[in-house]
């Protein structure tokens, strides 16, 4: 028997008890519909995230000073003070596949300007910091190594800053006070929004880190090092020959802990793909549980109907139809039921992660391959739970179906 | 010239649980092309279960079964179907059309599951003559039930000549028709057997074994007579009879 024939029996079989097949169908909408929204909203998260990420720079290294512990007492990372510039400067002229590096002193601080004040992130940092983080500027220029050798009083400011102490004009050329002193504004950052922490990125006031450390802070120590290397492949290596380096240098024998933490970025982004991984198996879960449900529905409905249409049975086998073509016929009746669950469901999975991007602002991906593999398994769900009904129906005997009241 | 169905000591036997029922016992009987035959008996007489072999949904559990001169008593399920699709036309008392399905999509059936596929155009083509045969073809878009008794058993008769088979098979046609309606199909019959169709009819109505040209009498799983009819009943003079007993008490005009 030809399967277009048997796809019309089957539509029209469908078409002959619309309610009940839209009940039974719905089973599957609903799981295949959040099947598809839920992973539409989880890889529009995901893609955030890894844009935010990428907003790191690419190929950057953090090197975070350690903590320090004196008696049994122990403070929290940084503390150690052991990080010096000759470290960074160290790193940059001796471990192979760094391209630049940026010491960096992080520090907090009132600024003020033109009768406006403002409590904010100030960095000190190396003239390479914005090339590394690939961060442009918006106007301006970054300052430069002359600057950081003449301590200069120079800054460049995030978009916040310009917002709270600049609102009316260009800031570029004015002057702001950081503990009072005061520094020339060079350029303003481009926005770059909220971090993979969710801090502001844009609220920072980015210094020398050598008037950082000599005229605000007073510090000799560095918060972290900024490093970039030449390629994501060679990152091992140059974790290694950082770390060799910073233990050969402060003097760690063997046996003793590091009193630095180095991170890569793609550590960074590993701490997210995990959430992200939880969040799919559970998904993943909660769908498959909810197609088994929607698969039950279509099986019971298939048993309901091949009792009903026993006497269709016995006359189709009677005329000549062998086991197969009734086991066919049943199972693409309940294949079509499950696809047309399948399409109608991404057709809603779509449309609502459409419509939670443009209500809640949400973003949201709707990936090929998810309406694919949706397809797929719930045409799957209507092979595995049709089968046994379809079975079932092929196996009645003639006889006993023709004579079935 | 060899006989279209063949029977050898044909046996039946059903378990039911402890017991068991013998429903035919040892029966040979041969039928030619061009007969028309009716086999008769009352309830339990095994008539039914001959009629169940004969038309290949159920074989003998003893004895031969020669169908076109082929042994068809030890075929698997699927060899049967096959068989049934292309040498048995059935004919059912409930007529047995499927519903919301019109009258020329249940003629179509039989060859939806033929071995050699036809286009839809030559079933089409075969399934609109075969309503011609049986004087339908203007109703071929109606649903059964939109026609009558006697119509939609029409249908079915056209469903089981679809497929030209060599044997026509009617159990109980005109259990569910009145006399008047039970005498134009026995008509239609007798037209295909004119025309050189064999035809066996199970019943249990001696007036309408007399429309047949052979009765085979059967009683406890046995063959009790096989008698040639002599004195016909032709369906045209009873219809013409049936008219004019009606108008004479103004039944009709």
């Amino acid at each position: 028997m030809r399967i277009a024939a048997t796809l019309r029996m089957a539509l029209r079989a469908l078409r002959r008890n619309k309610l009940r097949s839209a009940l039974t169908a719905l089973g599957i909408i609903i799981g295949v519909g959040a099947v598809i929204a839920m992973v539409g909203i989880g890889n529009g998260a995901k893609s955030q995230v890894e844009a935010q990420i990428a907003s790191l720079g690419q190929n950057v290294i953090l090197v975070f000073a350690g903590n320090w512990s004196s008696s049994g007492a122990r403070s929290g990372w940084g503390s150690a003070g052991t990080m010096m510039v000759d470290d960074a400067l160290a790193i940059a002229r001796e471990v192979p596949g760094v391209i630049s590096v940026s010491p960096e002193v992080r520090d907090h601080q009132q600024i003020l300007a033109e009768g406006m004040n403002w409590y904010t992130t100030i960095l000190g940092e190396g003239p390479d910091y914005l090339d590394i983080r690939q961060w442009p500027l918006q106007v301006g220029a970054m300052f430069t190594d002359q600057d950081v050798r003449g301590t200069t009083k120079v800054c460049i400011i995030g978009k916040t800053i310009v917002e709270q102490i600049f609102p009316n004009d260009d800031p570029v050329g004015r002057v702001l006070r950081i503990r009072n002193i005061p520094f020339k504004v060079l350029g303003v950052l481009a926005p770059k929004g909220l971090s993979v922490m969710g801090t502001d990125q844009d609220d920072v006031v980015i210094i020398p880190y050598t008037s950082e450390m000599k005229r605000v802070s007073r510090r000799t120590n560095l918060s972290s090092i900024n490093v970039e290397c030449a390629s994501q492949d060679f990152s091992d290596i140059v974790q290694r020959g950082i770390s060799d380096l910073l233990r050969q240098r402060h003097r760690l024998g063997t046996g003793r802990d590091d009193d630095f933490t180095i991170r890569g970025q793609q550590e960074i982004a590993d701490t997210f793909t995990a959430t992200s991984r939880v969040m799919t198996v559970l998904l993943g879960a909660i769908v498959s549980v909810s197609l088994i449900v929607g698969g039950i529905g279509i099986m019971n409905i298939m048993l309901v109907s091949v009792t009903e249409r026993t006497r269709e049975i016995g006359i189709r086998m009677a005329v000549g139809a062998h086991g197969r073509d009734i086991l066919l016929q049943f199972l693409i009746e309940a294949i079509t039921l499950s696809s047309l669950g399948g399409v109608i469901g991404i057709a809603m999975g779509i449309g609502s992660a459409k419509l939670l991007s443009a209500i809640a602002g949400w973003p949201t991906l709707v990936s090929a391959t998810s309406v694919a593999l949706a397809f797929l398994f719930s045409a799957a769900v209507g092979v595995f739970f049709g089968f046994y009904p379809a079975r079932k129906a092929s196996n009645l005997d003639p006889i006993d179906a023709l004579r079935y009241e | 010239m060899t006989a279209v169905i063949k029977l050898v000591n044909v046996h039946k036997t059903y378990h039911t649980g402890e017991v068991e029922v013998q429903a035919v016992r040892g029966v040979s009987m041969e039928i030619f092309p061009g007969e028309f035959v009716a086999i008769m008996g009352a309830s339990g007489s095994g008539k039914s279960t001959m009629m169940n072999i004969i038309g290949c949904l159920d074989r003998p559990t003893e004895g031969a079964y020669f169908l076109d001169g082929v042994d068809v008593s030890h075929l698997d399920r699927d060899e049967l179907a096959a068989i049934r699709n292309k040498k048995l036309g059935f004919v059912f008392q409930g007529f047995n059309l499927l519903s919301r399905t019109s009258a020329l999509e249940n003629v179509e059936l039989p060859m939806l599951y033929t071995q050699d596929h036809l286009s839809a155009a030559v079933q089409r083509e075969h399934a609109i003559h075969a309503l011609e045969i049986v004087g339908l073809a203007d109703r071929a878009d109606h649903h059964p039930n939109q026609l009558s008794g006697g119509q939609q058993q029409r249908v079915a008769i056209a469903r089981a000549l679809v497929n030209k088979p060599s044997v026509l098979l009617a159990d109980e046609p005109t259990g569910n028709l009145d006399t008047h309606t039970s005498a134009e199909v026995m008509g239609v019959f007798q037209k295909l057997n004119d025309a050189g169709i064999t035809i066996v009819m199970v019943t249990h109505e001696l007036d309408i074994a007399a429309f047949t040209k052979r009765n085979v009498i059967m009683r406890d799983g046995l063959m009790v007579n096989d008698t040639l009819v002599e004195r016909r009943s032709i369906a045209e003079e009873v219809l013409r009879n049936l008219r004019q007993a009606q108008q004479a008490v103004k039944l009709s005009v």
